[in-house]
């Protein structure tokens, strides 16, 4: 299939192109990007006149439910969601049922993302075996098997020694590590930031310093044995100095960070909005200013969705007792942008969190857009206007606090492997 | 933020939380405890204010003073009164939580009485029942005890009078007391002069002073000049997770003895919401000494919930015929 895409502004990041060309696709490849290419007789023709063309996105944690909580989400539904957010490629945590520790559980999930056909599904794999921190995951298996990187999920390592050795393993197998900082014990008692909402309402509080003694660790680690790390989804300003310095001392660091996160803050909780409970805790508007200023420096590279969609049931109830997540694949692009409306970040720096950086962390070419280059795309209209309604998400989670935010930039159009995989029309 | 417990008239529909109300409205129920307080002492104990209203006492968690309470108080004004005691064990999850409260709404209750060891539970459930139903919190895990405080509130006001005047000192578990944080808040709304709180730092919440508390770690200091002492009960279990290390520990320290009370002002008056643990938190010659209205508050407990509930059920019409 032959496909052209006119008239369109063409952001790509990681040759810092801002330009009018048309792009020329043609067996799931980009063969040109100029005005004119003769004898190209284009199958179909996109017009995207007054949109933005960049490449398709990539998100670096997204949970699926599938393998274990396919009455929740699957694989199929949820691509079906990241395509209609613009998303190529996404990356599943090793905390699957079963989890991904085996090279059966890669192979099952790359079948089923084959199948549905629509995005690019990474695994991470898992660090021990069955995530319980005290057995070494066969981690070359892994990575044979497709891994592309591994991570204890949400479940953080307790023991040192372990976790030092795993470091140690993963280092001599070149695997980078995903890290979700957060300390056990500190974490255990609460179920939203450690602060004036925690004290008003009477819930649990998170510290700051469960993230940040879980990272100050883990720094400390990562400069011994070596090892490439990535950490998910941080969620305090102090996190952000904490990179900053290590990345300062040259250490082979890198973060991500929601959108929730850059957006809301504690105070979003209001009077227990469920939708809000999410891991880890909004916390203070100061720390959400510090994460914008630490995308803004480079400190943090890339914005990942952090999706967990959740039944409708899993939110039903008192505060600390519903699950934490918030479905995200459908908001990431509009949120992001609109850091951009808000002159938080270029537009260029958004983009690039969410295409060329995250292939960076992840030693993937893809993220750009490069005559010879597989054709994945997204395309969206900054002229656009809608009203956010969970309710319509094509994800099975309609988790989602932002219930009636004005967002722009709705996706076109997604095209992934030169073929169109979602469209508006 | 929402607060969903008034109506468009600025009227009680719910009463979960003291937090957003005014001071005319902590007044007027104070001001109707006053003239419900009466009946208690007549010999026909009884108004037909609420007559043909069904209330259901809804605790997931054990209580005998406030169920009591409640229910004397619900019968009082003549109200049908149901109670449920639902071990938190068997219903847990938000599902079942619901499903009993649809159930049980569907037998046409009025009002429902909460008490759940989750902060946020009576804000749930009230989010949840049908239009005509008021739900009353009852306490809800570490965040509010709504008609505990008035009735403190009303127990100062008898004796004490003018609240800006007063210094009022509350001892003990602050950071998991929804008794403490709803009487912080009321006394805020009632322009007390000062409110202190005195514990040891593993008891009180990282951000006290922002609420514009004055924090004390010693009784003599903490004390001192005070017109009204709160003790709070100390659970027991708060010796397990390290926050203290023994009961009689904590007693040198924070235990209200008559050594302790005479630092503050000799008309002091001695509070407790209960049930109190002697030789912990307080000493029995303080609990039942000349100072201590605890026996008090009880007996206002049910005047002041009669109050709660004949505002919530719109019974304001039929008040002058009292």
């Amino acid at each position: 299939m032959k496909l052209r895409i006119a008239n369109g502004r063409i952001i790509n990041p990681a040759s810092q192109l801002d330009s009018h060309h048309d792009i020329f696709i043609s067996d799931g490849k980009i063969v040109a990007i100029a005005d004119e290419l003769a004898g190209f007789d284009a199958d179909k023709t996109i017009d995207a006149s007054g949109q933005i063309v960049c490449p398709g996105l990539i998100d670096l944690c997204a949970r699926l439910r599938e393998p274990g909580q396919e009455h929740t989400a699957t694989i199929d539904s949820e691509t079906r969601a990241a395509v209609k957010g613009g998303i190529t490629s996404l990356c599943i945590p090793p905390d699957t049922a079963p989890v991904i520790d085996t090279p059966a559980v890669v192979e099952l999930i790359e079948d089923r993302a084959k199948k549905a056909g629509r995005a690019m599904v990474y695994t991470i794999g898992a660090l021990t075996q069955n995530l319980q921190g005290d057995l070494l995951s066969e981690m070359l298996a892994l990575k044979k098997a497709g891994c592309i990187g591994i991570s204890n999920g949400t479940r953080p390592i307790k023991n040192t020694l372990i976790l030092r050795r795993a470091m140690e393993y993963a280092a001599t197998l070149d695997l980078t590590i995903f890290i979700n900082a957060s300390d056990p014990w500190l974490q255990a008692q609460g179920c939203i930031h450690e602060g004036t909402v925690s004290t008003r309402l009477g819930l649990g509080g998170i510290p700051e310093a469960a993230e940040t003694i879980a990272i100050a660790r883990d720094l400390l680690l990562i400069e011994k044995t070596g090892v490439s790390a990535h950490f998910h989804n941080i969620s305090t300003g102090k996190a952000v100095d904490m990179i900053r310095d290590a990345q300062k001392k040259g250490l082979p660091v890198t973060a991500d960070v929601s959108p929730h996160h850059l957006h809301l803050s504690e105070h979003d909780i209001g009077n227990y909005d469920s939708l809000s409970h999410v891991l880890p805790p909004l916390r203070s508007t100061r720390d959400r200013d510090q994460l914008q200023q630490g995308l803004r420096d480079g400190v943090i590279s890339a914005i990942s969705s952090n999706h967990q969609p959740l039944d409708n049931d899993a939110k039903l109830g008192p505060f600390a007792e519903t699950m934490p997540g918030i479905s995200g694949l459908e908001t990431m692009l509009p949120l992001t942008m609109k850091l951009v409306d808000d002159e938080e970040l270029t537009l260029m720096q958004a983009i690039a969190s969410l295409t060329c950086q995250p292939a960076d962390i992840l030693g993937i070419d893809a993220g750009r857009l490069k005559v010879g280059g597989i054709a994945d795309l997204c395309i969206f209209d900054p002229n656009s206007h809608y009203e956010c309604n969970p309710k319509e998400f094509i994800s099975a989670g309609k988790n989602s606090p932002f219930t009636g935010w004005l967002f722009q930039n709705q996706v076109s159009h997604t095209i992934f492997n030169g073929k169109i995989v979602f469209s508006q029309e | 933020m929402t607060n969903n417990q008034l109506t468009d008239k600025g009227q009680l529909r719910h009463f979960l939380t003291i937090e957003g109300l005014k001071k005319p409205l902590l007044t007027e129920i104070m001001d109707r405890a006053e003239q419900f307080s009466g009946i208690s002492t007549r010999h026909v104990k009884k108004v037909p204010l609420l007559r043909g209203k069904t209330i259901v006492n809804l605790f997931f968690e054990n209580s005998t003073r406030t169920r009591t309470t409640f229910e004397l108080a619900a019968k009082r004004l003549s109200a049908d009164v149901m109670n449920l005691n639902i071990s938190t064990s068997a219903t847990s999850k938000g599902e079942s939580l619901l499903d009993t409260l649809h159930n049980l709404e569907s037998m046409h209750t009025d009002m429902f009485v909460v008490r759940h060891n989750q902060s946020g539970a009576a804000e749930f459930i009230a989010q949840h029942v049908a239009p005509h139903v008021s739900v009353i919190n009852a306490g809800d895990g570490c965040h509010a005890h709504p008609t505990q405080a008035m009735l403190d509130m009303f127990t100062i006001r008898r004796h004490k009078g003018h609240f800006p005047d007063l210094r009022v000192a509350i001892i003990g578990d602050i950071l998991h007391s929804r008794v403490a944080r709803s009487q912080i808040q009321a006394l805020s709304i009632l322009g007390v002069g000062e409110i202190r709180v005195i514990g040891p730092k593993t008891l009180l919440p990282s951000d006290c002073e922002t609420l514009g508390l004055h924090v004390y770690h010693d009784l003599e200091s903490g004390l001192r000049d005070v017109d009204v002492v709160i003790t709070l009960r100390l659970q027991l279990e708060r010796m397990q997770g390290a926050l203290l290390p023994s009961s009689r520990e904590y007693f040198d320290c924070f235990g209200l003895t008559e050594e302790k009370l005479s630092f503050a002002k000799p008309d002091a008056i001695v509070m407790h919401p209960g049930p109190i643990n002697r030789g912990v938190e307080i000493a029995s010659a303080v609990a039942d000494g000349p100072q201590s209205v605890i026996l008090e508050q009880v007996t206002h407990g049910i005047a002041v919930r009669m109050a709660v509930m004949s505002m919530a059920l719109g019974a304001q019409s039929e008040l002058h015929e009292i």
